[in-house]
């Protein structure tokens, strides 16, 4: 049956790879490694509770210069995401310190001193980050600007140079494994990957040395500490489990309808399989009377 | 087939109503239900149907995802995401859009592909060929104007780099090709009125490509299918009725053309894609690498091998020039390939010596595709120059040469020789 020759192939191609890893190691920069994703590959998943301890990362840490303005307040509690109560979301919302700027019903953009009206944040509201505009980052974040997270795991990906004759084999390899995680993989190396200089670099001011960085100067310092953030599940405060979580939520805030798409995909392959298998017995049945 | 008459016989009193006023039912049931078929198609010429499919698809999800979408530089970007996040099954909407324009390019490679191996544009079916091109050509041009849509850093930077290209003309006449781009751009720049009209294309150039299909399946009907033997069609046991054996057929093929389509669609959406096109469009920042979606890219890999010399030849400030005209002569030199091949015999099948040079055109063309992702220096730019050359040695010199010196094998007497071997067995498809 033609439809089942991929699978063969896949594991053919899925051991090239193995083999082929170390080839895949040349080319400039240090190797990203894949990691182990919850939500990788064909199958994989969002995991609720580490979305959750995600964003607790990223409320106590990345929201104090980054925003996430593609992302509500309610998504938080939409099935496939975090899933918060959505009462808590509710006072999450109206919590937030970075408010909604909005004109009062005189229909006044600023107040009496010239400062912009705001109001508490309501579910239906985007989760805002500190600065009014790229301007106010700017300038309050020494020239550097912090860019919004929404989708910025999409926004990555890891470039890959292996050998010209093993490039094919790893693609097949990527495809039947329904590998798209290298936004993940690169945020992870990222955040873990803050290291003290070699001394033949010199660290221009105000910027920090990071092994995966293109040019590995960059302006965020290690922005995640053993013990920063106290997790309520028990999980270890390590730095490796912050960046994991951390970037396993803003997988989801890039691509938040990713159970469902894989879900609904299944039915699909589920459906097409079946039909195509009766599609090629009526075909061979009508046929048959020919030869 | 030309001279074939539909057999169709209105039953019902509305059909025999309609068949003396529009007999649209008695065009479609001679098109497209006795219409007779070669009995040896393979699954290749499946793809046919496929790409018809794919054409549906795209208009159909292009018309829903732009009741959504906002052609203007401040809000196409915030536009998309509201289509991925907010709109009800936007993100599968736009999913089978992108991925789609792929899809149909696969299906439109392994369409032509085939149409060299076996010789399809040979005579009677020079024109149905050239309709191909053109189809093809419009393809091209709708899928670069809808990678604009998007408004994300390789949208604004392709179009940025492809528009200029039009420049070069400005060294056979100057300001010729600096008015072109600035005429194409509506400006001095790549800016939202450029969206804007390249959205208004991007609608209406699926409509124009539609009726070139018909065209194109106007002139298939009349010059008859080609097939794995490239004999015509000489008896009544050659062919059966297009339904329900080539139909029954084109399905299967159809599905399991669908199986790859909805791994990418639904598991891998943004593999063909590129990440930098997650970050919108700004002109003040140019994106380390630049590089068109797969579908170009060996046409890409041309239009770079012209640095400032090409294999050793000095080309000055020609060089741009020729890389443009080698890029667009890479695609309408296919629509010479009816009169440069010169053998009598449509099927490599029994071109003992045209078929390795089809197979090492094919690798010619993915090899260009692997060189047009890599960046254009050092030995990368050596390769791409010897593929090109190769790439026009296929159609210049091996088609009319080989065809000359080669000597083919027998060919059977007829199809139905060929399908059932020996003497002339006359079966009669039952109808």
């Amino acid at each position: 049956m033609k439809t089942f020759i991929p699978a063969r192939t896949a594991v053919v191609a899925g051991a090239l790879v193995i083999s082929t890893a170390a080839f895949a190691a040349g080319g400039h920069g240090p190797e990203i490694e894949r990691q182990q994703w919850p939500f990788g590959g064909f199958k994989g998943q969002f995991d609720k509770a580490q979305l959750q301890r995600g964003f607790q990362v990223y409320k106590e840490v990345c929201s104090a210069c980054h925003g996430l303005k593609r992302v509500s307040f309610r998504n938080l509690s939409e099935p496939g995401g975090p899933g918060f109560p959505v009462e808590a979301v509710k006072l999450l919302a109206a919590e937030w310190p970075n408010q909604i700027p909005e004109m009062n019903d005189a229909g006044e953009l600023a107040g009496k001193g010239g400062e912009l009206l705001k109001r508490p944040a309501k579910p239906s509201d985007p989760i805002l980050g500190p600065y009014a505009n790229d301007n106010a980052a700017r300038a309050a974040q020494n020239g550097a600007l912090p860019p919004d997270l929404s989708i910025i795991a999409k926004a990555r990906n890891v470039e890959r140079d292996p050998h010209w004759a093993v490039h094919p084999f790893l693609m097949l390899g990527d495809i039947f494994r329904g590998y798209q995680e290298g936004g993940a993989d690169y945020l992870y190396a990222l955040l873990t990957g803050y290291a003290d200089a070699p001394a033949d670099v010199k660290v221009n001011e105000g910027m920090y040395y990071n092994t995966v960085f293109p040019g590995h100067q960059l302006a965020m310092p290690a922005p995640l500490a053993e013990g920063s953030v106290a997790y309520q599940d028990g999980s270890p405060p390590t730095v490796q489990n912050y960046a994991r979580d951390v970037t396993a939520f803003l997988s989801w805030t890039a691509d938040p309808s990713l159970d469902q798409r894989k879900r609904i995909g299944w039915q699909v392959m589920l459906y097409l399989l079946i039909t195509t298998l009766l599609l090629y017995l009526g075909k061979k049945r009508i046929w048959s009377k020919l030869h | 087939m030309s001279g074939h008459v539909s057999t169709y016989e209105p039953k019902s009193r509305w059909g025999k109503w309609w068949d003396e006023r529009l007999p649209i039912a008695r065009l479609m049931h001679g098109s497209f239900v006795d219409f007779p078929t070669p009995r040896n198609l393979n699954y290749l010429w499946t793809f046919g149907g496929i790409l018809a499919f794919c054409l549906i698809a795209q208009i159909v999800t292009g018309i829903v995802l732009a009741m959504h979408y906002q052609p203007s530089d401040v809000a196409a970007f915030n536009s998309i995401e509201h289509i991925r996040r907010d709109v009800n099954f936007g993100w599968l909407m736009r999913n089978l859009h992108a991925v789609g324009a792929s899809m149909f390019f696969i299906a439109v490679y392994v369409h032509i592909f085939r149409g060299l191996y076996y010789g399809s544009y040979k005579a009677p079916r020079e024109v149905l060929w050239i309709l191909g091109v053109i189809i093809l050509l419009l393809m091209m041009a709708t899928a670069f104007l809808g990678y604009t849509l998007p408004w994300g850093q390789m949208s604004f930077w392709g179009v940025t780099v492809i528009t200029n290209l039009f420049s070069a003309l400005d060294t056979i006449w100057a300001g010729l090709g600096t008015g072109i781009v600035e005429w194409l751009w509506g400006g001095y720049s790549v800016s939202g009125v450029t969206l804007n009209r390249f959205f208004s294309l991007h609608y209406l150039l699926p409509f124009v490509l539609t009726g070139v299909v018909i065209l194109h399946i106007w002139a298939l009907h009349t010059a008859g299918q080609n097939n794995p033997t490239g004999l015509d069609i000489k008896q009544p046991s050659d062919s059966v009725p297009m339904h329900p054996y080539a139909t029954s057929k084109d399905i299967v093929g159809m599905f399991m053309f669908l199986i790859m389509f909805a791994w990418f669609a639904f598991f891998l959406p943004d593999y063909l894609g590129h990440a930098d096109n997650y970050t919108e469009a700004n002109p003040l920042v140019t994106p380390p690498h630049i590089v068109p979606e797969w579908y170009f890219l060996p046409f890409y890999a041309i239009l770079r091998a012209f640095t400032g010399s090409f294999l050793g030849v000095p080309l000055g400030s020609f060089a741009k020039l020729f890389g443009v005209l080698a890029m667009f002569g890479s695609i309408l030199v296919l629509a010479f390939v009816p009169w440069l091949d010169t053998s009598r015999v449509r099927s490599s099948k029994y071109r003992p010596i045209f078929k390795w040079f089809f197979w090492a055109f094919a690798f010619t063309c993915v090899a260009l595709g692997y060189l047009g992702s890599k960046p254009a220096d050092g030995v990368y730019v050596m390769w791409a120059q010897i593929f090109t050359l190769l790439y026009f040695l296929f159609f210049l010199v091996a088609m009319p040469v080989i065809g000359i010196i080669e000597t083919p094998k027998k060919l059977p007497k007829s199809i139905t020789e060929a399908v059932l071997g020996g003497g002339d067995a006359i079966i009669q498809a039952k109808h």
